[in-house]
């Protein structure tokens, strides 16, 4: 089977010279699962708009699903953008919007327009946002207006987007940042089973090195845009994180801030117990 | 001793004061020749000659004429006017919405990346913006002079004239406020592929929509005084009515049909406060 992403010293320097990305790079089978870590600033943000074709590089080469994304046509890059699902750190859905629509919303690219007008006037498939919003334990604010969301409700909706959109490359940036431990942890368990369901692939960003560490067998540094390793999980060692971190006092950043956490990362992977969503009812 | 005193002067002081200052003289040398070339003497109007000619004009307008066969022409000449006026706004709506959604950059697919496609993208919004200036840069009465002769007298020059002129304000304004509202929404959703009318529905209007009414309602109230203006070459409504009595010097009639105005710009802010409570 052909990967779903590879990148070939993929860079990307912006106006002012400044180097977001530099000299990646990565080759990602389908269906693979990989975290992206790094102190702030590191390109994380970068990086995944790159993936996700809202950024053209400035050197490098990048195949996305089979196909250089800027090689394309206009209507053929249209299709491919279809088939990814950016997960955003601050979800941008307007407050007005109910919450049903903006989870409809992630169809929009395969439903004709006039679908996607009709749905304004009554959604066209109720169904399906409840049952996404539902694996976020948010079906009971179906009908609610964004804006009498917390921080957390509105990032879990901007996750049931594209659990409904159903693309092939899913790419998350800080997806659970709004979250608290518990609750981000069930939402990255239900991002990586519906990844799992459809063979579909993940790159995440994540602030927290202890989710990253539990959920993606495949862990990749990132420091000042440039690689700083591209390890198995179970590879990546403390004195790495350390490392990696040492721009932020060597603060290995985690969920719960226990520091603790870090003296044996692998042994957060497999077997960690996993929290339903329904325990968490009422939070964030 | 604080430790404000222990700076050194200059860093006591706001750095932006010099900059400030120098931008209010600028806008005084600029604006004194302009009031000079506008031939702007205000004393003029409180000279006693002046005062009594201003005085008398007033006057002749009380009392506010009550006969009821004008009333019952100025009832025509007033729903004529709002006909004129809604008729002309519906039509530049159809004229502003479409070049609006090519125009905006919020909506601009090829933009992303930037895109395949990209030059031509800037070329039609650049093109659709210089059609919106030739729109309304050429004045509502001048269309409608050219249309009286065409259509001859009555409301449809009127209607077609404010449909132009406001289509291209309309057009224009719209696609600024789609670029000054959080455009992210709408880009994210272009960036999962959707296309550009479900992109303005799903991720612009509802940023956007109180703004955009407003700005519409307010257009309406505009067409409205315009109507008068056009009235006066001919074009029908309340405008041809004033025209009528000014030149009989039946200044009563004038006064009642100004009142008429003034309840029709209070009807327009109630639509638009209850069209923007209803949008909130």
């Amino acid at each position: 089977m052909s990967p779903s992403l590879v990148t070939r010293n993929l860079g990307l320097a912006h106006g002012n010279g400044l180097r977001a990305v530099h000299g990646l790079d990565l080759q990602l089978a389908p269906g693979e699962r990989v975290a992206v870590i790094g102190p702030s600033g590191a390109g994380k943000t970068s990086l995944l708009r790159l993936l996700g074709t809202a950024l053209r590089p400035t050197v490098g080469r990048l195949d996305v699903l089979g196909a250089n994304p800027w090689q394309l046509a206009a209507g053929d890059l249209r299709r491919l953008r279809t088939r990814i699902g950016t997960i955003h750190q601050a979800p941008p859905i307007p407050p007005r919007l109910r919450v049903v629509t903006a989870v409809l919303a992630g169809r929009l690219g395969r439903w004709p327009a006039a679908k996607g007008l009709l749905s304004l006037l009554y959604p066209v498939d109720i169904a399906g946002a409840r049952a996404a919003l539902a694996r976020l334990d948010l079906a009971d604010r179906l009908f609610e207006r964004c804006d009498r969301l917390s921080g957390g409700q509105l990032q879990r909706v901007g996750i049931a987007r594209v659990l409904y959109q159903q693309p092939e490359l899913i790419l998350a940036d800080e997806p659970v940042s709004a979250l608290d431990p518990m609750l981000a942890d069930a939402a990255i368990a239900q991002i990586v089973a519906e990844a799992g369901q459809r063979g579909a692939t993940v790159v995440a960003s994540l602030h927290a090195v202890d989710l990253a560490l539990k959920w993606f067998p495949r862990v990749i540094g990132l420091r000042g845009g440039e690689l700083a390793f591209d390890l198995p999980a179970a590879q990546v060692d403390a004195a790495m994180l350390r490392d990696l971190y040492a721009s932020e006092g060597n603060v290995v950043p985690t969920q719960a801030n226990d520091p603790t956490l870090l003296q044996a990362p692998a042994e957060l992977g497999v077997g960690a117990p996993v929290v339903r969503l329904d325990s968490c009812r009422g939070r964030g | 001793m604080s430790t404000v005193a222990a700076l050194p002067g200059s860093a006591a002081r706001d750095p932006e004061a010099r900059r400030r200052l120098g931008a209010a003289l600028l806008a005084l040398v600029v604006l004194w020749p302009l009031l000079q070339l506008a031939e702007f003497r205000p004393a003029v109007l409180f000279e006693a000659g002046n005062l009594r000619v201003m005085g008398g004009f007033l006057a002749s307008f009380m009392p506010p004429a009550h006969a009821p066969e004008f009333l019952g022409l100025l009832l025509t000449a007033t729903l004529e006017t709002l006909a004129i006026a809604t008729a002309g706004i519906a039509l530049a709506l159809f004229i502003a919405a479409p070049l609006a959604i090519c125009a905006t950059r919020a909506l601009s697919v090829s933009r992303i990346g930037p895109g395949p496609g990209r030059w031509r993208g800037q070329a039609l919004r650049g093109a659709v913006r210089g059609l919106l200036t030739i729109l309304r840069a050429v004045p509502e009465i001048v269309w409608a002079l050219m249309f009286v002769r065409v259509l001859g007298l009555g409301p449809a020059a009127g209607v077609l004239a404010l449909a132009i002129t406001y289509g291209g304000m309309l057009g224009k304004v719209y696609t600024e406020i789609l670029e000054s509202t959080d455009t992210r929404p709408a880009r994210t959703l272009l960036e999962a592929g959707s296309g550009r009318l479900a992109a303005l529905a799903y991720g612009l209007i509802p940023n956007a929509a109180q703004e955009l009414t407003s700005y519409t309602v307010y257009r309406w109230e505009c067409a409205v005084r315009a109507s008068v203006i056009m009235g006066f070459v001919g074009a029908g409504g309340l405008g041809q009515l004033m025209d009528q009595s000014m030149k009989m010097l039946n200044g009563g009639e004038a006064s009642t049909i100004l009142l008429v105005f003034l309840l029709l710009v209070l009807l327009a802010d109630a639509i638009s406060a209850a069209l923007r409570r209803a949008l909130a």
